[in-house]
């Protein structure tokens, strides 16, 4: 018999049970550290005066960011370098909130920088662990004249982060629903969409907690905002019945718009830009916010603790917000814009514009995916605040139906 | 001195297996015990029930991932074993480049390989479009977001672990034992049977070996093949690490799959005889 079986099938003697002891012990002694946690209060404003009046321009950035988030000649960023000579490097490293905060949270828990100066997170459970562990430097509004001036009202009252202390946003986009109309020639309106039988086995619906429990909620007429415990349970259940009657595909991730533009998928809770930037590319993918209500989301700019140049920072936060450049950003990327002055910019231009780029420019500006009307506005939910204790609950109901 | 110098030789593996595997394992098992959130910080409670309640929550997504594994395995034998043979035996002058030919896809990184699957087998691709418009196929078939598609990405994803151990094991027998064989009257198929399948079993073993532990632990097939119920514990693993923050579940999950497949891997080398395996692959 071989000594590992043996050690399986036989009672073990005295010696053995005292090595096995010695070796957790060194194991555990090893690791008794374990991750210590470092809830942060919120800074003192004086505090706040005092680091920024200690901070000295240095010349240079390091924006990191999500992808197709930039145009490709780089634009906004060059005429920035020419108006301030400050330098940048520009990373688009960011492809998802939650792999970004399990990268950057072990170096920023030891007190390391993390090599940038700006980081993009949109607004959701990792953005709040960021600000709640002291993660993100608060923001300095002397230095944001640009920002208050020209972000549109909505845009300066986020209730994830009040005041914008930490973050300002880089471009808002909507959840909604969008479906292939080579295989759905309806006129859809309706949330109840994602749940009619007749699509059964075509209709996508996203993993994440958040979304696809916001979605949960709003077809049971519950405003996200303001939902609790009892709201979270019962939108488990409807999609828990959605899920064992067949209906979803599948729950996706960014990979769900592929499957809608080549038909795998006749219909899924979607993202406007992406919907978008397909429509403009010429394939059948339709875009809509049910008349039940959609959720909008923010992309945040926000400075990670021990960035080496947080003022060079903050003034191409700033730069960002006056309109000519927030409109060469937002003619790229095709998100809704917190400039709501870029709508006439983008109208002027498409006037002297000629032949594809004005009709490109015109779908934009009539784009209530771009420029959602206050009507439009009124549908649209945030995603739903939660505590750190509250999250152990509502991941869970999600989850177990994402990942069943 | 001349006593220590072996040793001394063996010492930076022993520190590279020190630094990278004891202290990461040891510092899973430890947080595996704790209790608490990424805001509050992690206290050591020796919480054990950590264990039982992630093996409850999951197990489901855990025994699905064994046979899911276990099927993969499977089918990577009964294909690999003919392509090994074939090329060991009938390969001739040209084995080298068939090797080649049969890594070439390799060198494209997995996710990638694994995601264009998606664009050759949609719905109405490639493949299951045109014969669906020769009316060969009903309007819903479909393959992805299947069982199926999960265990076959996870096949063709791992072959090639399959293929080389046996081919390596196979490359070994000496043709003239064959002769023998044939010489005492073996038919063709006894002489395979009895001669060259058995000396190829540590080929097998290794093969098996290495797909079989990362087949089961693999989350990216699932996640872009798979549908609403073929969840892996991999996935679990990765969104109660990444989404959730998590970590004590995570590093339980991590450690009973570590020892279920443990225990499989040492029942498994019982039931083979790892012993005689060994030696002849000692040989």
């Amino acid at each position: 018999m071989n000594p590992f079986m043996r050690g399986m099938t036989q009672p073990r003697t005295r010696r053995d049970i005292f090595k096995l002891a010695g070796a957790s012990a060194a194991g555990l002694a090893l690791a008794a550290c374990g991750v210590q946690g470092q809830k942060a209060a919120p800074p003192k404003a004086d505090a706040v005066a005092d680091f920024w009046a200690k901070q000295q321009k240095h010349g240079k950035v390091v924006f990191a960011n999500w992808p197709e988030y930039m145009p490709e000649d780089k634009g906004p960023l060059e005429k920035f370098k020419a108006d301030t000579g400050i330098s940048y490097e520009y990373k688009e490293v960011i492809q998802e909130n939650a792999e970004f905060f399990g990268k950057a949270d072990p170096v920023l828990r030891a007190g390391q920088p993390l090599g940038y100066d700006i980081v993009v997170m949109t607004n959701g459970v990792q953005l709040q662990h960021m600000i709640d562990l002291g993660y993100v430097v608060p923001l300095d509004h002397s230095k944001l004249p640009n920002f208050q001036a020209n972000a549109g009202q909505k845009y300066k009252e986020r209730a994830y982060d009040p005041g914008n202390k930490y973050t300002v946003p880089y471009t808002s986009g909507v959840t909604g629903i969008a479906y292939n109309t080579n295989y759905i020639k309806d006129d859809l309106t309706s949330i109840e969409a994602l749940f009619d039988p007749k699509y059964k086995g075509r209709v996508g619906m996203m993993a994440d907690a958040q979304e696809i429990g916001n979605f949960g909620m709003i077809s049971l007429g519950i405003a996200p905002e303001t939902s609790t415990e009892a709201d979270w349970r019962k939108a488990g259940e409807k999609l828990k019945a959605q899920r064992d009657a067949g209906i979803v595909r599948k729950y996706y991730d960014q990979s769900y718009i592929d499957a809608v533009s080549k038909g795998d998928l006749w219909i899924s809770m979607a993202w406007s830009g992406d919907v978008f930037q397909r429509q403009l590319a010429g394939e059948p993918v339709k875009f809509y916010v049910p008349e039940e209500g959609g959720t909008i989301w923010t992309d945040n700019m926000l400075i990670p603790k021990g960035a080496a140049n947080p003022v060079d920072a903050i003034m191409l936060m700033d730069y960002l917000y006056q309109p000519a450049v927030a409109a060469e950003l937002d003619e790229f990327i095709q998100y809704v814009t917190p400039v709501p002055a870029v709508q006439d910019l983008l109208r002027e231009k498409a006037a002297s514009a000629t032949g594809e780029e004005k009709k490109t420019l015109e779908e934009m500006v009539a784009s209530p995916l771009m420029f959602p009307s206050d009507e439009e506005y009124a549908k649209l939910h945030s995603y739903t605040p939660l505590t750190t204790q509250q999250e152990q609950v509502f991941n869970p109901i999600f989850q177990s139906i994402t990942q069943a | 001195m001349k006593r220590l110098t072996p040793y001394l030789l063996v010492l930076p593996s022993w520190i590279w297996l020190a630094i990278f595997l004891v202290v990461p394992m040891a510092a899973m098992a430890s947080v595996s015990l704790q209790t608490g959130n990424a805001i509050d910080g992690f206290a050591m409670t020796f919480s054990f029930s950590n264990y039982g309640d992630a093996l409850s929550r999951y197990s489901t997504q855990l025994l699905r991932s064994l046979l899911y594994g276990g099927l993969a395995t499977v089918a990577m034998m009964l294909i690999g074993y003919p392509v090994a043979y074939w090329i060991a035996f009938r390969g001739g002058r040209r084995k080298s480049m068939y090797l080649f030919l049969l890594l070439l896809p390799f060198f494209v990184s997995f996710v990638l390989r694994t995601i264009s699957w998606n664009f050759l087998l949609a719905d109405n691709g490639i493949l299951f479009g045109t014969l669906k418009g020769w009316g060969l196929l009903p309007e819903g078939f479909h393959v992805l977001a299947t069982t199926f598609a999960v265990v076959g990405g996870l096949t063709y994803n791992f072959l090639p672990f399959m293929i080389l151990p046996i081919y390596v094991a196979l490359e070994r027998v000496d043709p003239r034992v064959v002769e023998a064989a044939q010489d005492l009257y073996a038919t063709r198929g006894a002489a395979f049977r009895r001669v060259v399948l058995p000396l190829s079993l540590p080929g097998v073993f290794a093969g098996v070996l290495m797909t079989f532990v990362p087949a089961t632990a693999d989350p990216i097939n699932a996640a872009i093949l798979g549908g609403t119920s073929n969840t892996m514990i991999g996935n679990i693993i990765q969104t109660e690490y990444l989404t959730n923050l998590n970590y004590p579940t995570a590093s339980a999950l991590s450690f009973t799959l570590m020892a279920v497949l443990l225990v499989g891997i040492f029942v498994y080398a019982r039931v083979l005889g790892t012993e005689n395996v060994l030696e002849a692959a000692a040989r």
